[in-house]
């Protein structure tokens, strides 16, 4: 028994003495600020080209995304709670608040899907102008991020609740919470550059 | 060391993380008064100086950087900077910053 942990301990450990799958996110999460800021880096240059439609400062409801950022970033404090329940061994509290963080993510996820609306029904589609390109690709590819980490998170109580997680448990949920906290502070760049300051 | 033994020697405890989260919640309130109340000249900077305070927040304490092997901060801010800089040139190229 003691035999076998040892094997899985070395399987996923590299030379450094580090987990290799904590090393591989770790790398990927650098590779997706090079795919966030190409963009961030898009709006940028064109969110004031705008031949027709509506202008940014014309639509934006900076309350309402006030609450879905602040919604947000609650989240990464649940999913951070989550991940020292796991440490601790205790499964009935990290399957609780792993389900809180994906409820608030879901709240996210919701309140883009009624701004989207709102915005296309004033008249920004995605052909628009560069302006609505560029808007909804970015904040697009964002939601389907912060959507991806909820699959993850439900997915992820689903194989607690069977026990069917192979390895450290606490080191899978810190993953996935590795992948939370990025596309959070993804949202802390985007809500800066995008919602707060004016074009 | 074993892992478990590991994972708790890093981080804070959970009333440090609803710290953090408060005191991330105070600077997303300052952000926000941003747009209701005029900043003049301060106004850009201060808002970009709240982002990176709220970014390397959530980097260092939430998702532990400031506390777990050096190899994973050098993975991620190598991403991070190269970023920053291939884009930096890439906007510089289309006078973005003149404009």
């Amino acid at each position: 028994m003691a035999e076998t942990a040892t094997h899985a301990d070395q399987a996923h450990h590299s030379s450094t003495g580090l987990s290799n799958n904590k090393l591989a996110m770790w790398l990927f999460l650098g590779s997706e600020c090079l795919l966030f800021g190409g963009l961030i880096s898009t709006y940028m240059l064109y969110r004031g080209r705008i031949v027709s439609g509506p202008h940014p400062n014309a639509i934006f409801d900076i309350p309402f995304t006030s609450v879905s950022s602040f919604v947000l970033l609650m989240s990464s404090l649940t999913m951070v709670l989550a991940v020292t329940s796991a440490q601790r061994k205790d499964d009935s509290r990290t399957n609780l608040w792993l389900m809180v963080t994906a409820l608030l993510g879901a709240t996210f996820i919701g309140g883009q899907v009624y701004e989207f609306t709102t915005f296309y029904r004033e008249g920004l589609g995605f052909t628009t102008s560069l302006f609505g390109s560029s808007f909804y690709s970015l904040t697009g590819f964002h939601g389907v991020h912060v959507s991806v980490g909820i699959i993850l998170l439900m997915s992820l109580v689903g194989m607690i609740k069977k026990n069917k997680i192979p390895g450290d448990k606490a080191e899978v949920v810190e993953l996935i919470g590795l992948y939370w906290h990025f596309v959070d502070i993804v949202w802390i760049v985007i809500f800066t550059l995008v919602y707060l300051i004016p074009s | 060391m074993s892992t478990t033994t590991e994972h708790h020697d890093h981080g804070m405890s959970d009333s440090g993380y609803v710290k953090i989260a408060l005191i991330l919640a105070a600077i997303t309130a300052l952000e926000v008064s941003t747009y209701y109340v005029d900043f003049g000249p301060l106004f850009m900077p201060a808002l970009l100086i709240m982002m990176v305070v709220k970014f390397v927040m959530v980097v260092s304490y939430f998702m532990h950087l400031k506390f777990d092997n050096k190899l994973f901060s050098f993975l991620f801010y190598v991403g991070l900077g190269l970023a920053l800089f291939v884009y930096f040139v890439a906007l510089a190229t289309f006078k973005f910053f003149i404009a």
